[in-house]
């Protein structure tokens, strides 16, 4: 009976832990559409606009990060289906691929800097809200990794199934964020690129 | 002997695990005082931390109180307490505007925010909604040392060379973007914007937690709308915060790209020293903008919570139930809305298009009828109330007071035309202390005053609360009065001294009669210190419900449980106001307290979704009927 009232309010305070990740999705989701406004405040002044083509390497990182919400999906889906070997297969594939993002928004950088000549300190300071901007979905992207590293050893250890799924679950619902908060920048910058 | 204890204390926490099915039983010094993850403690850490900000707070605003009445004087003592800040005893010019801009950054973040929200969220969120803790006790307690580590910072900034961070509270570019702008621009600076990036990281941590418990975590019975205003008010307040600080975090992250490397969102063309810097085309508009869209709900974060404190405190004190509940709660969410659409008004001089300014006016001037809403509902309340006049309830009057008195002249303040002559004067000043300053911190000694017992299981002496009171009440309004004639009178603010103007010479003999008031007003709070303290140790044991009040955290026992409940959690059956309904034995029914219990008060409208409730009400009412006839 007490075992049962425990779980109970385990799972109910799991619930909870979930909620306030979506909580602070929408506090992410402030902070890059202040980014946002911040630029198009900005490059509404004279000769401010952006200008500048924005380098592949920002469109193979988009096809990597939804490449990485695939694998992110199946190790969901095995983690439920409670086939522990997947889960840690996709969840691995899950980490390089948002390694690879990473690499490659670097490389992003070093394009613009070295071959386009669009540096950070630019006094177009649209310009240097390209690099502040995936600067800070990085930073998002290094917490999603160490969530996901931590669902990978919760599932190495084999932690008790609900866990399991809620370590899971915590690292989806971040990652998937992630994914379509980078589209949506990438998309943004786009639109804004002349 | 020892051994056989240990080995004694061992089996007793064994059968404490098998038996009870939330207990911390290994509670050591560490994780109960230090790192604590009980809601209860985290709340008392946040008070006493908040408290020991506001004396700091308070301190500097008299030390710059002392130099704007007597600028010419010199005081060696000065020199004595604060060395080279006050070299020949005379404050220096430098110091005067770092002592401004701390007093006004604690005051707005580490105590009306912090040490309000934090300490009366904390404590009372999971007692009113019936929750053994937060949603996430470890975020809860990150947030508590997130808050101290940046309140430890900022603080620091006083024992460095150049001092604190002097640009302002609101550190608008250039002067927060150059360090070489002025002293206060450069390591001070640095050390302001790592508290502040501490100072968030805190407040998201919490309010994340404070929506999450509330939609989640409510005990049985606890619908929305039986939730206590406290409740409602700390919610929307942490809506607020996990919307507006992020925009903050924007603006500061750009502000750091520009003081360290080297970009120019912020700065434009600029001579620093004689030297052309090298910075172009930024615009410091868009660091106003950025701020002032976390600034503005920053207000009400800060005020919010208080009012919803003294909604609580009025409705116990008068012995009714609040007046007008859901319009209390709509103002709320009216209040929560239009802040994110009323920033322009602090920018109504910045060259914006008056078409613009005309927008964010109407907006702004709107947000007068939530308010006026409330406060005639606070006034209703107390309308031939039955009311004890408790130190909290004096305090929560006074709130009132103020709300009203600063309010009005936030009618002038959000008019655009008005805004040119009065923007960055006196009356700025005596508007926001007023409104929110004043009244924020009334709310929240009126909190303390209510939620002493429960935090620590002992009473305030009265009657030093009343000395406190009346002195503070005086004392604020002799201080803060007087500067809107200044303002009127065109006196800008944050000006080193009046002596150098001929057209403001006049107003010395003011500014010296408002540091006396500050300075008795800062000597009432000795009183509140003595009783705080004194009371903690030595108070009266306080009973479990010592004010007679009807919300859930006067269910629990007085001694805390981590758990909060040593049963089940209670249910909830009614709203949080049945203050003297009629027909009760009693002038107060507790939301634990079921309806059949109380067959001689209930109304019909107790009963809207529950027809076998409304069917037992009327044959009980038949029933009655008949027994007074043969009366």
């Amino acid at each position: 009976m007490m075992a049962q009232i425990q779980h109970d309010t385990d799972r109910q305070n799991l619930g909870a832990k979930k909620f306030a990740m979506w909580i602070f999705i929408f506090c992410s989701f402030m902070l890059f559409a202040a980014f946002s406004s911040g630029f198009i405040v900005y490059s509404g002044g004279k000769g401010h606009g952006l200008n500048v083509a924005l380098p592949k390497a920002f469109l193979y990182s988009t096809i990597i990060i939804a490449l990485s919400s695939v694998t992110m999906f199946l190790a969901s889906k095995a983690a439920n289906a409670m086939d522990h070997a997947k889960q840690q297969l996709y969840t691995i594939l899950t980490i390089v691929l948002g390694l690879g993002f990473l690499g490659m928004q670097v490389y992003g950088w070093y394009v613009m800097t070295y071959q386009m000549q669009v540096f950070l300190t630019d006094p177009n300071a649209s310009r240097s809200f390209v690099y502040v901007i995936t600067f800070m979905h990085l930073l998002h992207i290094l917490g999603g990794i160490i969530f996901l590293l931590f669902a990978l050893g919760g599932s190495i250890k084999r932690i008790p199934q609900v866990k399991n799924i809620y370590r899971m679950d915590m690292s989806a619902i971040f990652w998937h964020f992630l994914d379509i908060v980078w589209i949506y920048l990438y998309v943004f910058l786009l639109l804004n690129s002349n | 002997m020892s051994t056989i204890s240990v080995q004694d204390h061992g089996v007793h926490h064994h059968d404490g695990h098998g038996h009870d099915d939330h207990g911390h039983h290994h509670d050591t010094f560490l994780t109960k005082y230090i790192f604590s993850q009980d809601h209860k403690m985290i709340a008392k850490q946040f008070l006493i931390t908040g408290i020991t900000m506001a004396v700091i707070a308070m301190i500097l605003s008299i030390l710059f109180r002392i130099q704007l009445a007597y600028p010419d004087k010199a005081f060696p003592l000065m020199e004595t307490l604060l060395g080279r800040f006050a070299p020949n005893g005379r404050l220096d010019p430098g110091f005067f505007l770092s002592l401004v801009t701390i007093h006004g950054t604690i005051m707005v973040f580490f105590v009306l925010t912090a040490g309000l929200s934090g300490t009366f969220s904390n404590l009372l969120i999971p007692l009113q909604v019936g929750a053994r803790d937060m949603a996430s006790p470890f975020m809860n307690m990150l947030s508590y040392w997130f808050f101290f580590l940046a309140s430890v910072i900022m603080l620091a900034s006083f024992f460095i060379e150049k001092g604190p961070a002097s640009g302002g509270w609101t550190i608008y570019p250039p002067l927060s973007a150059l360090p070489k702008a002025m002293k206060g621009s450069d390591l001070g600076m640095t050390l302001w914007l790592i508290s502040m990036v501490f100072f968030i990281a805190s407040s998201l941590l919490g309010g994340i937690n404070y929506v999450s418990t509330i939609l989640n975590m409510r005990t049985k019975g606890m619908d929305l709308w039986k939730m206590p205003l406290t409740i409602w008010a700390f919610f929307l307040t942490a809506i607020l915060g996990v919307l507006a600080f992020p925009v903050l975090v924007a603006g500061v992250v750009l502000l750091i790209f520009d003081r360290s490397f080297g970009t120019s969102f912020y700065l434009s063309e600029i001579v620093l020293n004689g030297k052309v810097m090298p910075f172009e085309g930024g615009s410091p508009i868009l660091f106003q903008h950025l701020f002032w869209f976390l600034g503005h709900p920053e207000v009400y974060i800060v005020i919010m919570p208080a009012l919803g404190i003294s909604s609580e405190i009025i409705a116990t004190n008068s012995r009714k139930p609040i007046f007008g509940y859901h319009a209390m709660v709509y103002s709320l969410i009216g209040i929560t809305v239009l802040s994110f659409i009323v920033w322009g008004h602090h920018m109504f001089v910045t060259g914006m298009n008056p078409f613009l300014g005309g927008v964010f006016m109407i907006t702004t001037l709107i947000i007068a009828v939530p308010s006026a809403v409330k406060t005639f509902n606070y006034l209703a309340t107390l309308w031939r109330g039955n009311i004890r006049f408790t130190p909290a309830m004096l305090f929560a009057i006074g709130l009132v007071s103020f709300f009203i008195s600063g309010g009005l002249t936030g009618i002038f303040l959000g008019n655009a035309a008005l805004d040119i002559n009065l923007h960055d004067t006196y009356f700025v000043v005596a508007h926001f202390h007023l409104v929110m300053g004043s009244a924020a911190i009334f709310g929240m000694l009126a909190g303390v005053y209510h939620w002493f017992p429960r935090m620590f299981g002992k009473m305030m002496d009265d009657r030093l609360g009343y000395l406190h009171f009346w002195l503070t009440f005086i004392g604020a309004y002799l201080v803060f009065f007087p500067m809107h004639f200044m303002g009127l009178d065109g006196v800008p603010r944050r000006y080193y001294a009046f002596t150098e103007f001929e057209s403001m010479s006049r107003w010395l003999s003011v500014n010296t009669f408002i540091t006396w008031a500050a300075i008795m007003s800062a000597l009432a709070q000795v009183a509140f210190l003595f009783n705080f303290i004194y009371s903690i140790f030595f108070g009266k044991k306080a009973p479990m419900n010592p004010w007679n009040s009807n919300t859930m955290e006067w269910t629990a026992p007085v001694e805390h449980l981590h758990g909060n409940w040593p049963g089940e959690i209670p249910t909830v059956y009614r709203w949080p106001y049945d203050y003297s309904k009629p027909g009760a034995e009693e002038d107060f029914i507790p939301q634990t307290v079921p309806l059949s219990e109380t067959m001689s008060s209930n109304q019909e409208h107790d009963f809207e979704d529950n027809e076998i409730g409304l069917e037992a009400h009327k044959q009980w009412i038949a029933a009655n009927r008949k027994n007074e006839e043969v009366k």
